[in-house]
């Protein structure tokens, strides 16, 4: 059989006879005249992402940092979660006595399907779509853990928050590139729009998000 | 596969536009779908900049895509990944199924992916005694009704809730008996049953949406959580995905992640993208092979009008606007790519000769190139297939060559008479001695004889009782 690796590179070649030879990809002008900055204030963004992520039927409150326990008791009640899978790099100050934490050290999908929810951080959020960005790090977790429980407790502190997706995306780049770090954005709870196009909330992923937005002076 | 397994276009969409039910569901879904993109897309004020970028950047890679899979291939290899190389379907099943048996398992999960429907690859596990579950609960209701998908986004979208909720109960032995066809009641059956599924699965397969050469980064973008499970929980991952779908950089996405939500669900952000790099040491699979798929795509790229169509990132915008799409639906375009990228697409990728009607079924009216986040110009790739058509011979199955193409022939006469005033004129006016017996409430729905199939499809409006010149010579006889 011949090597159909060389013979796919071939035929692109010589589909492509009408490129001169000479000229290279960056030769192909790309325009980026589109927002890759955004010079919204803190504030503005803030409120914009918590808009946004309320609009996916998200649970979101904004709370000064010291309250995040407090909050965080709140949506357990809420929701009757006892025990919460948590990343290995969840800072102390978050988790409010009289919940049961299991810190995430391998645990196997099974396992994870019997605890209630997960509490993590994330890497970085968008204000204009509404979306947390987890990077596999010691604050969002290894990728089941936010995906196997059926409720997602997740804390973006607000200098976490960039109004575009450009400025999201490459604040994780070097995790990316250096790390190969898996990079997960979520934007509400699983959802579906299959049956006659009307958006569903709560499928497979978890089917409840709450977003704890941790603001000085909130 | 042999021209006569394809019907034509209008014979395949008769059969759609005589199913009431099968219009109303289109209707709805498409029309309300429709309202939805045009208010985020109006939400954007750089809408067109984005779009700009997302075509320059596809331009680029389609000129340079021989540098830009050598790049992807190597970073994906550095990430720990294995880079499979497929020619056509055949060899991706093919590759496909070897890594399922090397693991010795016989069951699967899937993630919705066009690229392995349009190889077959279900099928292809099965013959090697391969169960594949299609996880996406549109996929699941298709695979139930032993259905073919209509839509790229919404396989499902000809059918409505009531009917798969009697389809979940006939099909399902975990339905329960009182299952009602809300939706939210239909989606929680679904999540039951395909739970086990997803935590006890050892190989997941799944579509990609971008490969990124730069960094070896594939990307899934979908909304229900199933895309996630599939490529995170079982230990051995295989993701097919064609060659056109490389983008230069990391940096890249931000354009592609803009455009393809808001094109495709109408949303700001679809709920889940999954962005995986090789492997990742202790989370998600420890083996990662990624398929790069030909089969027929640089047959594309040698067309250099019809390069465009590989620009597609698969949103499904054009199919919600057509006004074509939305009276025949899917099924009669024959194809995995139905819509008006499939009336470019599917010709293009296999063969012209066999889906000859295809480029036909479009009213060129330009909605399609309007709403494309990556401004794949369809009308002009259209029409230039339609030229392709007149001007490549048909294919004859009875082996005899230069046959009489009657429109070919009428054409040639068409152009003779309107190259003449005289004989246009003429023309004229015996078409309005001899058409009245033809007109029916103001236009001609049937012509006579060979020219009836001209008007099978179509309404010809009747020549007017006075045409302009003889309208402007009988008012000014001095011009005249």
């Amino acid at each position: 059989m011949a090597d159909a690796r060389a013979e796919i590179l071939a035929r692109i070649r010589s589909a492509l006879a009408d490129v001169p030879a000479s000229e290279r990809p960056g030769d192909v002008p790309v325009a980026r005249e589109y927002r890759r900055a955004d010079d919204r204030s803190r504030d503005e963004l803030v409120a914009l992402f918590a808009q946004r992520v309320g609009d996916y039927r998200a649970d979101v409150q904004r709370v000064p940092p010291v309250r995040l326990p407090e909050a965080i008791a709140q949506a357990c009640s809420k929701q009757g979660l006892h025990r919460l899978a948590v990343p290995a790099g969840l800072p102390d100050a978050w988790p409010p006595a009289g919940i049961e934490l299991v810190r995430d050290e391998g645990l196997s999908a099974a396992e994870l399907d019997r605890i209630d929810g997960a509490l993590t951080g994330c890497a970085a959020a968008i204000a204009e779509t509404g979306t947390i960005v987890l990077d596999g790090g010691r604050l969002s977790g290894r990728r089941a853990l936010t995906l196997v429980p059926d409720h997602h407790i997740c804390v973006v502190t607000a200098d976490q928050i960039h109004g575009q997706i450009a400025e999201a995306l490459a604040a994780v780049a070097t995790a990316v590139t250096e790390q190969h770090a898996p990079i997960t954005l979520v934007s509400g709870p699983s959802a579906s729009s299959d049956i006659e196009l009307e958006r569903v909330e709560g499928v497979h992923g978890p089917r409840h998000l709450t977003v704890l937005i941790a603001e000085p002076g909130a | 596969m042999t021209p006569s397994e394809h019907p034509s276009f209008p014979v395949a969409a008769r059969t759609a536009l005589a199913d009431t039910q099968l219009r109303h569901n289109l209707a709805h879904a498409t029309h309300s779908i429709r309202d939805k993109r045009a208010a985020v897309v109006a939400e954007l004020p750089d809408w067109e900049q984005l779009r700009e970028a997302g075509r320059g950047l596809k331009e680029r890679v389609m000129r340079h895509l021989d540098d830009h899979l050598l790049e992807f291939e190597a970073a994906v290899t550095a990430a720990g990944g294995t880079v499979h190389w497929a020619r056509d379907g055949e060899a991706c099943n093919r590759i496909v199924a070897d890594i399922v048996a090397a693991q010795g398992v016989d069951e699967v999960v899937k993630v919705k992916s066009l690229t392995t429907e349009e190889t077959e690859l279900n099928q292809a596990l099965a013959r090697r005694g391969i169960r594949a579950w299609e996880t996406d609960l549109a996929q699941l209701i298709i695979q139930l009704a032993d259905d073919q998908p209509s839509h790229v986004l919404v396989p499902a979208i000809h059918k409505n809730r009531t009917q798969i909720r009697d389809l979940f109960r006939a099909r399902l032995p975990d339905a329960p008996a009182d299952l009602t066809d809300d939706p939210e009641r239909l989606v929680q059956v679904a999540r039951a049953h395909l739970r086990r599924l997803f935590l006890e699965a050892k190989v997941g397969i799944s579509g990609a949406n971008f490969g990124i050469a730069e960094t070896g980064t594939v990307c899934v973008v979908e909304s229900e959580g199933n895309g996630r499970m599939c490529t995170t929980l079982p230990e051995v991952l295989i993701s097919v995905m064609g060659i056109e779908k490389v983008v230069p950089a990391w940096q890249d996405l931000e354009v592609f992640l803009a455009l393809l939500p808001r094109s495709s669900t109408a949303e700001r952000m679809n709920p889940y993208t999954s962005l995986w790099t090789g492997v990742c040491d202790g989370d998600g699979p420890r083996e990662f092979h990624l398929v790069l798929l030909d089969n027929g795509r640089t047959n594309v790229l040698a067309d250099q009008v019809g390069r465009q169509a590989l620009y597609c990132i698969r949103c499904s915008a054009c199919l919600n606007v057509c006004p074509v799409y939305e009276r025949t639906g899917g099924h009669a375009y024959d194809s995995v790519y139905p819509g008006p990228i499939g009336a470019i697409l599917t010709p293009l990728l296999s063969d012209l000769r066999d889906h000859r009607s295809l480029p036909y079924a479009s009213s060129l009216c330009g909605a399609c190139y309007e709403v494309c986040p990556v401004k794949i110009n369809i009308p002009e790739v259209l029409v230039h297939l339609r030229d392709r058509v007149t001007s490549e011979p048909p294919p004859d199955r009875h082996g005899a060559r230069g046959r009489v193409d009657p429109e070919r022939l009428a054409m040639q006469a068409v152009a003779r008479v309107f190259a003449s005033r005289r004989a246009y004129e003429s023309a004229q006016r015996a078409a309005r001695r001899g058409q009245g017996p033809f007109v029916r409430n103001g236009s001609v729905r049937q012509l006579p004889g060979p020219l009836g199939a001209w008007t099978s499809a179509r309404d010809l409006p009747p020549v007017a009782p006075q045409s302009f010149r003889d309208w402007w010579r009988s008012t000014h006889p001095e011009n005249g």
